[in-house]
Formats: C-alpha cells, structure tokens, sequence
C-alpha cells in the first residue's frame, strides 16, 4: 500500500522543501521505494536540493500533459537507492497542474512506490491545495512565530475541509514539524516555544528541528541534510522519520545548550 | 470536478450594524474613526450595513454618498442599507449597495415570545463538532446550540441560534443567538475569545482580558451588556 504525504504550511520559507527532501531520503535510507514531488510549479528548487537539477529532461507538467512519461521524468537520485524525483517544470505557472492530470500520476505511481511525498507551494490557494487534496497524511511546518503558527491552523482547517479524505468522511493524519528551532531565542522569548505551538494547533510532534548551518550548507552541496548525520539538523530530521514510522523517538536539541569556554574559544560547530 | 461552477446556498453573515442618527459631516467621521481606532481589529474590513430607521429628519442623496465613503475610507466594507426612504433606492444602487427591508432588526426589535414559541414547536438536536475549528473556518448551528469539544481557533468564527459550548480553548470569535435570542449564552473552559457576542451585543478580547481570562467561563446578557462570569 502506497502512502501519499503532503508536506505544507500555508507560510512561505518556512522548510517545506528542506523537509521533502530530508524525510524522503530518509524514508528511502529506511528501505522504503519513496518519490518525491515538487508541486511548486513555476519556482521548482527541490531539484537544486536534492543535487540533480542538470539532469532535469522532463517535468511534472509534461507528464500531465502526455509529453512524456512518468518513466522519462522520474529521476533516479544518484546518492541514495530507492528514491526518485519528480521535478516541477520552471517555465509553467501554477494553472498547468490540473486535479484530474494529478490524480492520474499518482495512481501511476502507487503502483511502484510505497511513499508518495508531495513538496507544496506556499500560500493557501489553489497550487497548495492541489497538493495536498490527494494526502493521506500532512506534515505541516512551523516556524516558532505567531504568524507561520497561524498559518499552519489554516491550511490544517483546509486538509480538514477540501482534501479528498476529508470529503470522504475520513481525516487526513496530521504531525507537526517545528523547524528552524532555536532554544537560545525561545529562552529569551523572541520565538515561541515547543510547548506554546503545541497548545495552539493541537496536533501531534513529529519533530523539532533546530536553526542550523548544516542546512545552508547542505543545500549548496545539492544534498539532503539528513545525510550530514554529524548535524543537529540531520539528526532531527532521522529522528522525525522514525516517528513517522511508527518509533518512539525522544525529542533532542530543545534546550539551550551550555558551550564550555574552550569550544567557545575555538568557535562551536552547530 | 470541473463540471459544476457554483452552487447556492444560504447562509449568515456577521455583519456589523450602524445605526445612523443623524449626519453631520465631520462630526461623523470623528466619531466613526474613534470608535475603528478602539478596536481596530474588530472592524478591520468588516462588512457593514447602515440602517436609517432612527435616522432623525430625511437623509439627501449626497449625504449618504458621503457616509458610505467615510466609510470606505475606513476601512469598512458597506454592503447594505436598511429601511432605505423611496427617493435614496437609486442612490443605493449606485453606490453598489443592497436595500433590506426594515423589518427585521433583530438586536432592536427582538420580541421574547416568538423564540420562545420556536423552541416548543420544534425540537432540533445540538450541532456537535469534535475537530478544531481551524483559522479561517465558519461554523454555524441554525436552530439549535452548538457544542464544539475541541479548539476554536483564533480567526476562527463560531455561530449558533442558541447556545454555544467549548470544551478547548475558545481563542476566536463566538456568536450566540444570532437571531436574536437574549437569553442564549456562551460556555467555555478556556476564554480567551477574540470577540462574545450574544443576540447582536458583542464584547471584545481587551474586554474580556479583565475577566477570567484563560479561565472557564460563561457569557450571558444583562439588559444591554454583556456578563462575563467564572463557572
Ligand atoms: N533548520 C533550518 N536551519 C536553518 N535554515 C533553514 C532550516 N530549514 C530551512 N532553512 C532555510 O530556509 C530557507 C527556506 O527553506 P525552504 O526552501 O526549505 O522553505 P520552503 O518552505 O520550501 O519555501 P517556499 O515556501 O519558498 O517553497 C532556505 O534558505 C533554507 O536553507
Ligand atoms: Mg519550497
């Protein structure tokens, strides 16, 4: 049985990408046939993250329109096994994806694959919902501040409102990914906490992951954070995918950590 | 999907209502803009309908031109006009306006016997919600009390005829007797509402700060003002 996960959040540049790229890799670590899909039509950069943007032949929109097929547009990631892209077309605008054309590729895919992670765009409007009409499950990503959080209830007011689950009598499975996390600003009340953006949405942790250069990093080098297993930010993310699973998993870096002097002196790694 | 463009259906909008005295240019805008500036995010956008039954002597044309643009400029959207005199009809419809009969003024005019006599002719089963109402959503109970068991979001909006019951947080906009009900009122465990409103009387968040705040509480009316009191 194929699963279909969404990853969205109303907000912009909060790490939906970011987090598409790191859970899918780290599903396919995990031994599970995974493909990830870049819904943001228009403004593809999940191929940049995942490193294979010169390899890009085909897109999504192709696919749709019969121009080529899903085997043609699916890339095969180079570093880890098991796992594909599909690219969104950088030429196009949102209207290209229609509903039907949607439904048609991810049936396809089902037949192969066992996870289905759908990357959507910002905003609450049609291209997000597209993405996510489909999903059996959401992974909604949160900035710790008051506007992504509101963000957040709304788009989980539409998964719950005008996804195919929902109109199906059913529910979508939501988790809530905390990203961008930095203790030592919650410490000082400058960001919202753990504890304060779970009172607000009410939806299970799937995890919290921290500010952390490691991302930058990685998204330069066209390579999922979750690979860089020396990073906070890659441990979260492995952490999170075993959640995902199923697993028990305690929740790490959400306290501020004490630097002894000598690191500090010799400049931390984060 | 694509095959059906719209579908109608009824439905209840809040609306805020201005009841229009008397109209002295300046004067009106003075006021209208202290009372936007004391809760600026009540009004923010709110549509608006503007009734003249009281209105004392006869509106000109161009003086309600000139209402409905202060209150544009405002930042209110009116959207209506109620009890409009036979020569203004063509002045609302320039100006983009619908016309409501005067009649139904519900916050003015609530006769006690009729929503009595509802409430013994038929008997409707509570609307009950179990999922949060999220940001952005609507929930209206027609004809009966609403029990909602989870969150009420802020910038979410919950409406009932009667009743209204939380058992999370009440963080958005509550309306009970929206149809004129003064004796509906508004439980909940957690008040921390945006905006109480009951039969057309509302309070807001700075108000509801003074009193148990983020504590379990009930709003009912006492003549022309709303209580809110601990349970
Ligand atoms: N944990 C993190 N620590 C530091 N930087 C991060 C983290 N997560 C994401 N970022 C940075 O935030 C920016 C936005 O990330 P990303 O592109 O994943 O967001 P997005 O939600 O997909 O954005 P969009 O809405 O534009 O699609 C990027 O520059 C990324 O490197
Ligand atoms: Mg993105």
């Amino acid at each position: 049985m194929s699963k279909i996960i969404v990853v969205t959040s109303g907000k912009g540049g909060v790490g939906k990408t970011t987090t598409s790229a790191a859970i899918a890799t780290g599903l396919a670590l995990r031994g599970f046939k995974t493909v990830v899909i870049d819904f943001d039509v228009g403004l593809r950069n999940l191929d940049l993250i995942m490193g294979c943007e010169r390899r890009v032949v085909y897109d999504f929109v192709n696919v749709i329109n019969k121009e080529a097929s899903l085997n043609q547009a699916l890339i095969k990631d180079k570093r880890t096994p098991g796992l594909f892209i599909l690219p969104a077309s950088q030429t196009r605008d949102k209207d290209a994806l229609s509903m039907e054309g949607v439904q048609t590729v991810l049936n396809d895919l089902a037949k192969d694959f066992e996870y289905i992670i759908c990357d959507s765009p910002a905003g609450i409007e049609q291209g997000a919902q597209m993405a996510l009409y489909f999903a059996d499950e959401a992974i909604v990503v949160t900035n710790p501040e008051v506007s992504s959080v509101r963000d957040s209830d709304r788009i989980l007011g539409i998964l719950q409102s005008k996804s195919l689950k929902s109109e199906q009598g059913g529910s979508v499975k939501e988790h809530l990914l905390l990203t961008r996390y930095n203790p030592e600003r919650v410490a000082a009340a400058e960001m919202l906490s753990v504890a304060d953006v779970e009172d607000i949405l009410a939806v299970p942790l799937l995890g919290v992951i921290p500010e952390s250069e490691a991302v930058l990093k990685a998204s330069n080098q066209g390579a999922p954070v979750i690979l860089d297993q020396d990073s906070e930010a890659g441990q979260a993310y492995l952490d999170a995918v075993s959640r995902l699973l199923g697993e028990e998993a305690e929740h790490r870096f959400l306290e501020v950590q004490k630097v002894g002097f000598l690191k500090r002196l010799l400049g931390g790694k984060k | 999907m694509a095959d059906v463009c719209f579908q109608m259906k009824g439905t209840a909008v809040t609306a805020v209502v201005m009841d229009l005295y008397d109209y002295s240019c300046a004067a009106f805008f003075q006021q209208l803009k202290e009372k936007i500036d004391s809760a600026p995010q009540f009004f923010n956008a709110s549509p608006l309908v503007l009734n003249l039954s009281q209105y004392n002597g006869v509106l000109q044309p161009d003086q309600l031109i000139q209402v409905v643009a202060s209150c544009r400029e405002l930042g209110l959207q009116p959207m209506a006009c109620k009890a409009v005199a036979d020569d203004l009809l063509s002045t609302v419809r320039q100006l983009g306006m619908a016309s409501l009969p005067a009649s139904n003024t519900r916050a003015t005019e609530i006769q006690a016997e009729p929503v009595s006599h509802i409430q013994q002719a038929e008997f409707r089963p509570s609307m009950v919600i179990t999922k949060p109402v999220r940001s952005g959503q609507q929930i209206y109970a027609e004809g009966s009390d609403l029990i909602l068991m989870a969150a009420v979001s802020e910038g979410a909006e919950v409406l009932a005829d009667g009743h209204i019951h939380v058992y999370g947080p009440l963080r958005g906009r509550a309306l009970a007797g929206v149809k004129g009900d003064t004796d509906a009122r508004i439980f909940c465990r957690q008040m921390e509402a945006e905006l109480v409103s009951i039969a057309g009387y509302f309070i807001l968040n700075d108000t509801l700060r003074e009193q148990c705040w983020k504590q379990p509480a009930h709003a009912f009316l006492e003549g022309e003002s709303i209580q809110v009191a601990a349970i």
